[in-house]
């Protein structure tokens, strides 16, 4: 439990967050693609040990950019 | 209004210390708006190539060295091209493995203190502590004599090393005291190398600190200590209690995406880009290394720029025997009769057809009469 928790804390680590199906074919449309083309995201990835995930979930990720402040970054979960 | 919010926060900003009125600010917030789509990339645009190119060039200036001293301390590391080269190769360790530990404030009050955390850090083998370590022939054993000074300069108990060897030698006898130990197999009719091999492995038994790591050095900043270490142990820097967990940095990447995830290894990779270029006063904008990096772990693995990484990926045969080994590339091509769609840039330069880039982006789409007809 203590190491999940510095992972999450660590400054590489942006958050992370699972999106519901709603929000999933939003993302999905407004962008006109299928989640094929998403980037990927393994589901063993160290960043999702506190989120439960299965194969087709998109996760968003919270990313601090150095451009544009705050930027959304789409990925999709696949057997890693 | 589509301004991203760290814009949209600037207007609110500097219309405040501004005091101008609620009038000039929603002119002030259009204009904004309006550099700000006129700055957006357009559809079609080749992105990839400039990128290429805003690197190539100013690579060009960047150091050949593989080596250099990092000013006051002794440690090597590499920099400039070869650096920047293993980067984005995905190379799976990094030539010079670095970590730097920010120690929490109240462990680095005095120097003894944070001396005494680096021996710590440091790895400590038994070859190190060991006076001599000697074969007995008629005895057919091993007896290390230990540094009694050494092990008082260390902080290390002799209990504790002979505790060591003890869990990491399952398949010996253990014997001795304070001052000596000694090692025996337990099977008897051991051949002389067989126990020369076993003295030399001895030595390599891990004491104490973090496995790799084989220089430290402590450096005072503004904001208190940090350590450097010449080798990257991230999962048992981990677990130390006086170091700054979320700050702790290592330049081996794929430690990183082992530990952090691909986002973390994401962000380490455009930071270890940035000081390299930074270190040899190069700029390059980092949008070009965000779009590099975000091209290598799009598989959520890291994918070196290389012809077994992302360019060996790619769908067009006609593409990926440009970048290198043409021949091997079309033969299994043709063996297997795989098909190329031409979807992208280089497989049409190839063959003088239009590229799929700017105005050779979209198609035409017409009404022909039939068609009409059916409405």
């Amino acid at each position: 439990m203590e190491e999940k928790q510095t992972i999450i804390k660590h400054v590489l680590v942006p958050q992370h967050v699972k999106l519901s199906e709603e929000q999933k074919q939003e993302v999905l449309k407004k962008y006109n693609i299928s989640s094929k083309q998403l980037p990927r995201i393994k589901n063993d990835d160290p960043a999702l040990k506190m989120i439960e995930v299965k194969i087709g979930d998109v996760i968003m990720i919270k990313r601090k950019s150095p451009t544009i402040g705050e930027s959304e970054y789409y990925r999709v979960v696949v057997n890693g | 209004m589509t301004l991203p919010k760290h814009l949209h926060d600037k207007v609110e900003k500097y219309s405040k210390k501004y005091k101008i009125t609620d009038k000039e600010k929603a002119e002030t917030a259009r204009r904004v708006e309006e550099k700000y789509e006129k700055a957006k990339i357009s559809p079609g645009e080749a992105i990839g190539i400039i990128t290429a190119e805003s690197f190539g060039e100013p690579s060009t200036q960047l150091t050949l060295d593989v080596f250099h001293f990092a000013g006051v301390s002794e440690m090597q590391v590499t920099v400039g091209l070869p650096r920047l080269i293993e980067i984005f190769d995905a190379r799976k360790r990094p030539s010079t493995p670095r970590m730097e530990l920010k120690l929490k404030a109240k462990y680095s009050k005095t120097t003894d203190m944070v001396r005494e955390i680096a021996m710590k850090i440091k790895e400590t083998k038994l070859g190190d502590v060991a006076q001599e370590i000697t074969i007995n022939v008629a005895k057919a054993n091993i007896e290390i004599v230990l540094d009694k000074k050494k092990l008082r300069e260390l902080d290390i108990k002799p209990k504790a090393v002979f505790d060591k060897i003890v869990t990491e030698m399952k398949s010996l006898e253990v014997k001795g005291g304070d001052e000596s130990i000694i090692i025996k197999p337990k099977e008897k009719d051991l051949l002389l190398s067989e126990i020369y091999k076993l003295k030399e492995k001895a030595k390599q038994i891990h004491v104490r600190g973090l496995e790799g790591v084989t220089h430290v050095l402590p450096v005072k900043d503004e904001n208190g200590y940090t350590i450097l270490c010449a080798g990257s142990n991230l999962e048992q820097a981990l677990e130390l209690e006086e170091v700054e967990k979320e700050t702790i940095m290592t330049n081996d990447i794929f430690e990183v995406s082992k530990i952090f995830g691909i986002e973390g290894a994401r962000e380490a990779i455009i930071r270890e880009a940035t000081k390299v270029l930074k270190d040899q006063g190069i700029s390059i904008d980092v949008r070009h290394i965000m779009l590099l990096v975000d091209v290598m772990t799009m598989t959520g693995n890291i994918k070196g720029i290389t012809r077994t990484g992302i360019t060996g990926e790619k769908e067009s045969v006609i593409a990926r025997a440009t970048f290198e080994t043409p021949i091997k590339h079309l033969i299994n091509a043709s063996l297997i009769g795989e098909r190329d769609d031409l979807n992208s840039v280089v497989e049409n330069v190839i063959l003088n057809q239009p590229v799929p880039l700017g105005t050779g982006l979209p198609g035409l789409i017409a009404k022909t009469a039939d068609m009409e007809k059916d409405e």
